[in-house]
């Protein structure tokens, strides 16, 4: 009982430890993830003015993942917490883009 | 059952002073271990994935459903919306600095940073109100089209969730300032961070696949 003890505290402090102080960094490391993210958009950006042939919609996704994928990882710090909360969101996200296949593959059908 | 045994002495120790005890958090009386509001934040999130994913759904499909001249390629302003997409995306910036300035205990960086993303986020949101307005003077209502109809649902409903979470920032510098902020003042901040920067990631897909994805 003891050890069962000591084994949940330790868990406890570990879940602790991802919450409060291992996954905040400091500022010069956010700053630099925003200027990613910005490089990121501004490249976004002049996908309007310059033609960037067949790579377009590839690039433009690709981009847009990426940046999702900084902010929800390193932003909502959800890289450094618990695997729950990774499988809480990502489920929802998975289901929503499943939705839209579905929805997609739906209309695609009835529409021929 | 030997769960219970185990957390049992941990909830007689701190189980009274859930709302002034600083040493208490809310993944103290788990039996996750975790924060309890901090799980039903990611789940409310996800959820959220769930209807801005069919918000989602519905606007590519109606997309090409537009009258004439006001379609998607006519009408959108992209190097406005691009400086709008840019200072929601600084905004983010500044609430994670206000998440770790919370951390840290320093309430005068916490006030600071929180009160400059709600500014970002007003700024957004008068954009927002600017975009649809010159996009009703050019002639596209709500009811135009399919198009006008998923497209203003979309935007309006992440526009609604934004000025949510700008009454939610400036709610929560009150009481930061206050010292109101029942438990643990940086969880508060933190869970509220979590609600802005999903508000910033829908943005970065709306922005690619609304905006600069052609019809």
């Amino acid at each position: 009982m003891g050890t069962t003890t000591e084994h949940v505290e330790h868990a406890e402090a570990e879940a602790h430890g991802h919450d409060a102080h291992s996954s905040h960094k400091p500022t010069s490391y956010y700053v630099n993830v925003a200027l990613i993210l910005a490089a990121l958009t501004a490249l976004e950006t002049s996908t309007y003015w310059i033609d960037f042939g067949p790579f377009f919609m590839p690039a433009l996704l690709i981009m847009m993942a990426i940046k999702f994928i900084m902010v929800v990882s390193l932003f909502m710090h959800l890289k450094f917490d618990n695997k729950i909360f990774s499988w809480l969101f990502y489920s929802g996200l998975i289901l929503a883009v499943l939705v839209y296949c579905a929805f997609l593959a739906c209309f695609q059908f009835f529409s021929s | 059952m030997a769960d219970l045994a185990v957390h049992t002495p941990d909830t007689g120790d701190h189980g009274h002073d859930d709302h002034g005890g600083h040493d208490d958090h809310g993944a103290h009386h788990t039996s996750t271990g975790l924060s309890n509001n901090k799980m039903a934040m990611w789940m409310f999130l996800g959820s959220e994935c769930l209807l801005f994913g069919g918000l989602i759904s519905t606007y590519m499909l109606y997309r090409g459903r537009a009258s004439e001249n006001l379609g998607p390629d006519q009408i959108y302003d992209i190097p406005f919306t691009s400086v709008s997409s840019f200072v929601l995306l600084m905004s983010s910036l500044t609430m994670v600095l206000a998440v770790s300035a919370a951390a840290q205990d320093d309430d005068r960086n916490t006030n600071l940073w929180l009160t400059v993303t709600a500014l970002l986020g007003a700024t957004f949101v008068g954009g927002q109100v600017y975009e649809f307005t010159s996009f009703y003077q050019e002639g596209l209502g709500f009811t135009t089209s399919l198009f006008s109809s998923s497209f203003y649902t979309l935007t309006g409903f992440h526009g609604v969730h934004v000025t949510v979470g700008v009454i939610m920032l400036l709610a929560t510098v009150g009481m930061v300032r206050r010292n109101r902020i029942p438990g643990q003042k940086s969880e508060v901040v933190e869970l509220v961070g979590l609600y802005w920067h999903f508000v910033d990631v829908v943005w970065i897909i709306i922005f690619t696949l609304v905006y600069l994805i052609p019809s």
